[in-house]
């Protein structure tokens, strides 16, 4: 996983609430069976509106999507996290994120900062006066910036950690493997097996 | 100080506990599906690792699978290559796979408790947010995402923080006519998409007792509508006697030492939850959706809302979007609302009480001439039940579409779906934008509102028929 220590872009404000996953990604797309390539899928729909705030010039090259609340409610599909990767997202910034998303996105690379609602408003303010205003987000320091505004921002310690030394899960669980097999020796002869096959 | 439920189960599936780390929790049964799996083999491939218990790991085809042309190879070739694709690492890997045309094939959330797969106090994970479905056994389930699906087919464990926990206490009985899905429709209305955010939610109280295993499922299935992990429901007679017999339930003295085990795995008395919520069964009626998310729901006696009455701007906002999407005004009687399909299936709503329940409100009547009904088993079992039973020919007497086992147009993912503006009356779990296909327009509701508005054209529940003589096309 690529790790993350601070990112300055430029950002999105999207003035939406409940951005479930299947407007994040459509389940059309998620028929590929590869991990990336998905930055057409992005958005589809909204995406077919000229006006759409993705669809602005201005908005070109933008690395951080600031949203409103319970954004990544829905569908476990972690293609949403991978389509605002391949687009090119680096940070979501929202008042809440739905559970899945947020332990998706930690897995992926892609930070999901959690802020209170009034500093949503206020970035989106300010990124709507001028888009070319660089935003900041500072996950060592667990702050986002914007033109005169510093806010901290929520991220649990073990996720920003991980984060932060973009270490694989895969690895560190399996230096516990001599804990499993234990764990293991205690499980119930009763608790079922899927093999064999039983009817 | 007493535990609930949840932190039992929780407690006594901890691998490893580190100050300053997450839990590593072991877990007991990985469902896999075709969509969220073939990047999580791919993983494994690449490092080099196996599949740490095969032998606790089972995988269907559900998501792309037509219900039509059943034996037919499926015709779009990116759906054919997924379901190519969990084939090819099934026989790889040695995972149980049950693939279209098997007797065991269905939705993943139908198949595992249907083969006794589920049980009390188990870990269930799925890359599959409707995983929490299986909580309806008193079981700790939840959705998981690829890289996660990874992580537990190479580990058999998840590194997770704990959850809150919230009691959503249904007291008194329900109404004649009122089902499991009014009342989880009723109580994400009441707490939000977002209100569940972080919590395992435990559905207890006089109601949630009275309800068949099926009517819990389908409440545990929308608990993550409510934006929570996982739902849960204490296992008791119930929920002993569907598992009894099943394939892989325990037996002779197993069996015995399984039922002590599962009678502890209550709330104790003194017990304290993060959050609780009291709902009393006897005021619910009938609920529908009206809007774009699960929680924009009313009594289908009610109008569609005025965004101007929403004290929230957030919520008045999203209102305003859904109303213009739903197209729909404020003011109408929700029962004016006239639907062009009728979907009746899916995880929530298509087990064989589902399908029992429509077929009761269909039988003797037509679904109106203005109305397509698709009436589609969560699983190859089901659909052979239903048939014994007679109710394949109850709906296609009324003039429903009898059709194959699977997800269907819950997501849209297979050729059933929703034309741009077109309107459904669902029994599946989520209203969101184009979910059901780009442009359509859903209504969550209840399997006999669903059976009720194929026959009127209009949103309506059975109580709404009565006076109509049977075999007339409203």
């Amino acid at each position: 996983m690529r790790a993350f220590t601070t990112h300055t872009g430029t950002a999105v404000p999207l003035r939406r609430s409940n951005v479930d996953t299947d407007q994040i990604i459509p389940a059309v797309y998620l028929k590929r069976v590869t991990r990336t390539g998905f930055e057409d899928a992005l958005f589809a729909a909204w995406r077919q509106d000229p006006g759409f705030v993705l669809n602005q010039p201005e908005r070109a090259g933008a690395t951080i999507l600031v949203a409103g609340p319970d954004f990544g409610t829905g569908s476990s599909r972690e293609h949403a996290v991978w389509a605002l990767n391949d687009y090119g997202f680096r940070v979501v910034i929202s008042s809440r994120f739905a559970d899945i998303f947020r332990g998706n996105s930690l897995k992926a690379g892609l930070l999901t900062a959690q802020v209170d609602q009034d500093v949503v408003e206020r970035l989106w303010e300010i990124v709507e006066a001028d888009p070319a205003t660089p935003v900041t987000v500072d996950l060592v320091e667990r702050t986002v910036s914007a033109g005169d505004l510093v806010a901290p921002f929520d991220v649990d310690d073990y996720g920003r950690w991980r984060l932060l030394e973009g270490l694989d899960d895969i690895d560190l669980t399996l230096r516990q493997a001599d804990a499993i097999d234990s764990f293991e020796s205690t499980r119930p002869s009763w608790k079922p097996r899927t093999l064999p096959v039983l009817s | 100080m007493g535990t609930t439920l949840a932190e039992k189960v929780w407690e006594s599936h901890v691998v490893r506990r580190a100050e300053g780390e997450p839990d590593l929790l072991y877990i007991d049964l990985h469902l896999v599906h075709e969509v969220t799996s073939p990047q999580a083999f791919d993983g494994l491939r690449l490092a080099g690792r196996p599949v740490r218990r095969p032998d606790l790991t089972i995988a269907t085809e559900d998501h792309n699978v037509p219900t039509t042309g059943l034996g037919q190879p499926i015709a779009d070739p990116v759906s054919r290559t997924q379901v190519e694709t969990l084939r090819r690492n099934c026989e790889e890997f040695g995972v149980r796979l049950h693939p279209m045309g098997d007797a065991s094939q269905g939705i993943v959330h139908v198949i595992g408790p249907q083969l006794g797969l589920t049980q009390p106090g188990m870990t269930v994970v799925c890359g599959d947010s409707h995983t929490s479905t299986h909580g309806a056994f008193g079981a700790l389930a939840f959705g998981i995402g690829t890289s996660e699906v990874e992580h537990v087919l190479a580990t058999q464990t998840l590194p997770l923080k704990p959850f809150k926990t919230m009691a959503i206490t249904v007291k008194g009985q329900l109404a004649p006519g009122v089902t499991a899905k009014d009342i989880i429709l009723a109580v994400i209305a009441k707490i939000g998409t977002g209100g569940g955010q972080g919590h395992v939610l435990e559905y207890r109280g006089e109601a949630i007792r009275a309800l068949s295993m099926e009517g819990r499922m389908t409440i545990c299935n929308m608990s993550i509508e409510a934006g929570a992990r996982a739902g849960m429901i204490a296992p008791d007679e119930t929920t002993f006697a569907y598992l009894k017999g099943r394939p892989h339930a325990p037996q002779g003295a197993d069996w015995d030492a399984a039922v002590e085990n599962w009678k502890s795995l209550v709330t104790d008395e003194d017990a304290v939850f993060d959050r609780e919520v009291v709902i009393d069964a006897s005021e619910l009626s009938p609920f529908v959706t009206w809007g774009t998310n699960p929680g924009q729901g009313l009594p289908l006696s009610a109008n569609v809302p005025d965004p101007k009455d929403f004290e929230n701007e957030q919520d008045r906002v999203a209102a305003e979007r859904a109303l213009e999407y739903m197209g729909l005004t404020a003011g109408t009687p929700l029962r004016d609302i006239r639907v062009d399909t009728v979907f009746l299936g899916s995880c929530t709503n298509g087990r064989i009480e589902d399908l029992r329940a429509a077929a009761d409100v269909l039988k003797g009547r037509r679904v109106a001439d203005s109305v397509r009904m698709l009436v589609v088993p969560g699983s190859v079992q089901v659909r052979l039940q239903a048939e014994a039973e007679g109710l394949n020919e109850v709906f296609t007497a009324a003039g429903a579409e009898w059709r194959g086992a699977g997800c269907s147009m819950c997501l849209a993912m297979n050729p059933d779906k929703l034309a741009p503006g077109e309107r459904s009356a669902s029994t599946s779990n989520r209203n969101f934008e184009g979910r059901q296909g780009a442009g359509g327009r859903t209504h969550l509701v209840s399997p006999q509102v669903a059976a009720a508005t194929a026959v009127t054209g209009h949103l309506a529940a059975p109580t709404d028929l009565a006076g109509e003589p049977a075999l007339v096309n409203a």
